[in-house]
């Protein structure tokens, strides 16, 4: 049962690591240009969620349908294709290369798609300027500080101009005002561009910034608004 | 807090006296300010009068009459619509949250929808003040900041007691 | 004492740090083991070389038994004659031996004289012998093993040598009589240019090796410095922090120190089965010189501490985490070009060095050694250079040089190894190429005339007949050109008993065969040539005094001076024509007089020596085998020497092989070090490569840009050494008043180089792939 219209459904997923079920019977979907919360506890298997709907590891059993393909059936170079095509992600912490510029780090994945470097920095720095942060271009992530840092990961999220956006605890490091900042710029920017936005957080506020919400609980989402 | 629809909630384990279902609030949620009998007394005649609850049987002899109240069918259904419909964030809403967890667990209930129900109207709320304090001035800002601050203090009140809930079941019914 | 306490608290984390701390531990002591081990191999040489010439001496005859006078027929006294052999391209030592008495003396290692028709052999020989290999020396050695030669008498483990029992071997077949064994030892003088060589192959090998040493002392660097961080949280200074690590160092190498002994003393078991440029070594051989051997083990600690408290230097370890500034503190170059430059200056001055005339080598040696070290102390700044100037390009390309802009230091460290190896083997290669090819050049041998030249003093009846009829019959052998050759005189004695008698040379031959040696033109069995040499009108005077055509001649050449030796005088026919002399294949002019066998039956001749010179059809296996054997069969006492530059081709192959395997073992140690290095790095950015596999990263890239990450510095490397080191080599080969012959001796290296990217890089990738799955993202 697809609701109708959804860019990314999920359902009855389980996968368990080692002896520990991380995902028990999960359902999920997300409407084109929709921002959805995923909530819930520690270890209840929301990045486990997150990992599954974004084809970075496969679930153990059920189904997600992404614009119409199975993820779960695709080869993991067609899995890698599509998370450099049409996803972003935006993580806690330890995501930017630290060796590259922020510049060059947020044109990173337009390069992976073979975007020749020109073009892709141009894009970039339009990226850097619309997040405010275009005075930090050139400098290395460890010369920042986490806000920028964590702007960078946003812009970088958005750069190729994903259908949709995984942020897994994107202001986790962050404080109350740089997070609110951060929450803004990643849903406005991705309202305007109808990127859907996959938000994994245990933080209400960051959740506020959200259309919808879901929980997770012992690896199973109760994902409200489609409750039988 | 409604106190009809506590009572009505301890009298689905089964019929009771009015000093029993007295006995068994205070014992449960009055710990700071027990019942008055004559509160038991009002709040029965009037769920006998909307038809909630029934008369079980009288005892006399001894003391003063004692009438044995039983929950009717439509009870049961008010207790179940009662649980069911999340409050209006507010503040200091604990307890009657409180309340309604307990009864949901003492009925069999499913407390976790109860409180997931409430989270999400506590977050619908707090995405209405987001949304207000990202179009508003600076004052809105602060203001809507105030309250999503308390909302998320009693969101994360809820998320305790959710994962909570084996623990408190346990304390309520031994 | 705060110092000792310090100190103890890093061996104590470094003992008991857990699983982490054992594996840093661990690490570092294989490293530093290794690196130890061939420094106490490399410091057990001496003792090598000593024990070697020890039992070469023994076995050599003694300086009395050496005069002719002195060695008087006894009851122990032996006749012998050398019948070394070669045997595919390996050298089979040996003597044949003919007891004069009934206590006959017998050399080292041998225990009993063998009999006539037996042989004592060593245990290669033996074992060769006894193999398919060996199939066709043992037609050449047909004789019955009755015993081994024991160690003493061997040089080596897998040396060949045997001695024969005779009963045939005389004084006029070539039966020299030896009367005691054992020379003194001999205090030569090592010939400068060889203490050069010596010295700089020294360097060549061993500084990598410290290099590699006190790379391994920095292994885990990165988690120790973590883990220091954690001790600042709790109180302690950045001096203590620092003496922590430099007890966490000396105790890894002090394990490293036990584990290289216990390496060397295991290893040293099998080196009798490990060849190296023909030669092996006894186990027993191979024990360290004490003063060395201290020095390595105070030295190795005491660098590991030095290292770690140097390399602390660049990084300050801060309570919340540890600040590198590897970029703020440029390097420079002044002073790292400055030791090169003096090192050229040093050899420069220096000027040529002739090859006999006593020079120091100790200049030339440190203006080698200063150049070496000094590449390795450009390389840092080169690569930083280099590397700083690079931008654009791939992806993969561009993760590498902004990896290795942000820190190239520990890269260039260990390629700093491969430069000076490199380099190093490089101008010694340039050397041994330009000495080498001299020597052929000097030579003038044609082998494409003949490949073979024998010798025998055997001359009895129609020896040169049945020698060249039997090697004509040997398998492979194309052509022989074979002649019995003497010494005649004029007869009679000279005015003044001062001056020399005039005497020259007579070769005995068939037409044929005399065609090869001199342009005679028409011949007959029967004729008679007086060959001059092309442009000596000198000699060409002195041959006439002898050869006077219509004169007589006197055959017997000890006439002279022998007493008691009988007149044989034969007459040169008056219609001899003079002719002029060719070259022979051995490269020498051949002239004097040349008979042909109805001339003059060499037959008749009182003392002469067959020689033959043979050209085998090279695609015939074994062919020189087969025309050994056949030698041995005539005679076991005749000489093969194997003519063109062969000889010498294989002992430059050999040197040169060496070189190269040297060069190669020393890049696979860096290669070891930088793979560590690479695998440490990589384990440190688990969570990094997880986020870019998220991102749809294909492996392809990070592999490509691993690839980069390693040639860029190896790349740099190589280049510096292949610059420095032909500079180097131009210099010294310069100084040795050689022209270079060779400029193109560095592409096997650079290909090793090559090979070494490639080993890093494809040794790398199993963990990386590892590595390029989710579970770095997995925090919860």
């Amino acid at each position: 049962m697809t609701p109708a219209g959804s860019l990314l459904v999920a359902q009855d997923l389980h996968k368990t690591y080692g002896s520990t079920p991380a995902l028990d019977g999960a359902s999920f979907s997300v409407h084109p240009g929709e921002v959805v919360a995923v909530m819930g506890p520690s270890g209840s298997g929301k990045s486990t969620l997150l990992h599954c709907l974004a084809g970075i590891v496969t679930p153990d059993a059920g189904t997600i349908t992404y614009g119409g393909r199975e993820i779960s059936a695709m080869s993991d170079a067609e899995r890698s294709a599509l998370r450099r095509t049409d996803f972003g992600f935006v993580f806690q912490f330890g995501q930017l290369v630290p060796e590259l510029t922020c510049l060059e780090n947020t044109a990173l994945p337009l390069r992976l798609n073979g975007v020749r470097r020109k073009d892709a920095e141009r894009t970039a720095r339009e990226w850097l300027e619309r997040l405010e942060i275009d005075g930090i271009a050139a400098q290395r992530p460890g010369e920042v500080s986490g806000g920028q840092g964590q702007r960078v990961a946003v812009a970088r999220a958005l750069v190729a101009s994903p259908k949709v956006v995984f942020a897994d605890e994107p202001t986790g490091a962050l404080d109350s005002l740089n997070g609110e900042r951060v929450m803004e710029l990643l849903t406005e920017s991705a309202r305007s561009a109808n990127t859907a936005v996959v938000l994994v957080t245990h933080e209400a506020r960051v959740a506020a910034y959200s259309d919808r919400d879901i929980v997770v609980r012992d690896g199973r989402a109760r994902d409200l608004e489609h409750a039988v | 807090m409604s106190i009809g629809h506590t009572l009505l909630g301890l009298l689905e384990s089964g019929p009771r006296h009015g000093y029993d279902l007295k006995r068994a609030f205070d014992e449960k949620f009055g710990h700071d300010r027990p019942l008055h009998y004559g509160q038991v007394y009002a709040t029965m005649s009037r769920l006998l009068k909307n038809g909630l609850v029934e008369v079980d049987g009288v005892e006399s002899g001894g003391g003063p009459e004692r009438k044995r109240y039983a929950i009717t069918d439509a009870g049961i259904t008010d207790v179940g619509a009662w649980l069911a419909q999340p409050e209006k964030p507010e503040p200091y809403l604990q307890s009657t949250l409180y309340t309604k967890v307990v009864l949901a667990l003492l009925t069999g209930r499913s407390a976790a929808d109860l409180l997931d129900a409430q989270r999400s109207e506590h977050l619908r709320l707090m995405r209405v003040l987001t949304d207000r304090k990202r179009k508003g001035d600076l004052a809105d800002q602060l203001i809507c900041d105030h309250a999503l601050f308390h909302l998320e203090a009693d969101l994360r009140w809820l998320e305790l007691t959710a994962a909570r809930l084996g623990q408190l079941a346990e304390v309520v019914n031994p | 004492m705060t110092w000792l306490r310090d100190l103890g608290l890093g061996i104590r984390f470094a003992a008991a740090g857990g699983r982490e701390g054992w594996a840093r531990t661990a690490l570092t002591a294989v490293g530093v083991g290794l690196g130890v081990a061939l420094l106490l191999v490399a410091s057990s040489v001496p003792h090598l070389l000593d024990e070697r010439s020890a039992r070469s001496d023994a076995r050599y005859e003694a300086t009395d038994s050496r005069n002719a006078d002195s060695a008087k027929k006894s009851d122990t006294s032996v006749l012998r004659i050398d019948a070394e052999t070669e045997y595919r391209g390996h050298t089979v030592g040996g003597f044949v031996m003919r007891a004069e008495g009934a206590h006959p003396l017998t050399p080292p290692g041998v225990a009993e004289f063998p009999a006539p028709g037996e042989m004592v052999v060593s245990p290669a020989l033996k074992e060769l012998l006894a193999s398919s290999e060996g199939k066709l020396l043992k037609e050449r050695l047909p004789y019955r093993i009755s015993g081994t030669i024991a160690d003493t008498g061997l040089l080596s483990p897998g040396e060949m040598y045997f001695y024969v029992g005779s009963d045939t071997l005389t004084q006029a077949g070539g039966g020299h009589r030896l009367t005691g064994y054992g020379v003194d030892p001999q205090d030569t003088a090592l010939s400068p240019v060889l203490v050069v060589l010596i010295i700089i192959i020294c360097v060549v090998l061993l500084v990598p090796v410290a290099i590699f040493i006190a790379t391994a002392v920095r292994f885990g660097g990165e988690r120790r410095d973590r883990r220091l961080a954690a001790l600042r949280l709790v109180g302690t200074d950045i001096r203590q922090t620092r003496r922590i690590a430099a007890g966490e160092a000396l105790f890894g190498s002090l394990v490293g120190l036990l584990v290289g002994g216990a390496l060397f003393l295991v290893g040293r078991r099998f080196v009798g089965s490990v060849e190296l440029w023909n030669h092996s070594a006894f186990p027993s051989d191979l024990a360290p010189a004490t003063w060395l051997a201290a020095l390595v083990v105070v030295a190795v600690p005491l660098s590991a501490v030095l290292v770690t408290l140097v390399a602390m230097r660049s990084v300050v370890i801060e309570p919340l985490g540890v600040v590198r500034h590897a970029g703020s503190r440029g390097r420079r170059l002044w002073w790292r070009l400055l030791v090169p430059v003096a090192g050229l200056a040093v050899l420069v001055s220096t000027g040529k060095v002739g090859q006999f005339e006593p020079v120091n080598p100790y200049p030339i040696a440190g203006g080698a050694v200063l150049v070496l070290f000094g590449l390795a102390l450009l390389l840092p700044w080169l690569v930083e250079a280099a590397v700083k100037r690079l931008r654009g390009g791939p992806l993969p390309w561009q993760l590498a040089i902004r990896r290795l802009q942000l820190n190239s230091g520990a890269a260039s460290r260990a390629v700093s190894g491969i430069t000076v190896a490199v380099a190093g083997a490089v101008a010694l290669q340039m050397m041994f190429a330009a000495v080498g090819d001299e020597f052929d050049e000097m030579t003038g041998q044609d082998p494409s005339r003949a490949q073979f030249h024998t010798f025998s003093e055997l001359v009895d009846g129609d020896a040169a007949a049945r020698t060249i009829e039997a090697f004509q019959a040997t398998k492979g052998v194309e052509t022989v050109i074979g002649t019995v050759e003497a010494y005649v005189l004029k007869p009679g004695k000279p005015k003044d008993p001062d001056d020399m008698q005039p005497v020259t040379s007579l070769t005995v031959g068939d037409c044929a065969t005399l065609r090869e040696l001199a342009d005679i033109g028409s011949c007959r069995d029967g004729d008679v040539f007086v060959a001059h040499p092309k442009n000596d009108k000198e000699q060409a005077d002195w041959i006439d005094q002898t050869a006077r055509k219509g004169k007589e001649v006197e055959l017997n050449s000890a006439f002279a001076d022998v007493p008691g030796a009988k007149s044989q005088l034969w007459t040169l026919p008056a219609d001899a024509r003079t002719v002029r002399a060719g070259l022979d294949p051995l490269g020498s002019e051949h002239w004097g007089i040349l008979a042909t066998v109805g001339a003059l039956d060499p037959r008749t001749l009182p003392s002469a020596q067959t020689i033959a010179q043979i050209r085998i059809d090279e695609s015939v296996p074994d062919a020189a085998e087969h025309v050994r054997n056949t030698a041995a069969r005539i005679d076991p006492g005749m000489r093969v020497a194997t003519l063109t530059s062969v000889t010498r081709d294989r002992q430059y192959a050999s040197v040169q092989t060496g070189l190269r395997l040297g060069a190669a073992a020393t890049l696979a140690l860096i290669a070891l070090s930088m793979l560590v290095n690479q695998l440490e790095q990589l384990r440190e950015r688990k969570r990094l490569l997880s986020v870019l596999v998220a991102f749809g990263t294909k492996r392809v890239t990070l592999g490509w840009s691993v690839l980069w990450q390693t040639a860029v510095p190896v790349v740099v490397g190589i280049l510096v050494a292949i610059v420095g080191g032909t500079g180097l080599g131009v210099v010294l080969t310069w100084m040795l008043d050689k022209p270079v012959t060779e400029w193109w001796l560095f592409l096997p290296l650079a290909g090793a180089g090559g090979g070494l990217i490639v080993a890093v890089t494809l040794l790398s990738l199993p963990l990386l792939w590892r590595l390029m799955r989710p579970d770095g993202l997995r925090t919860e």
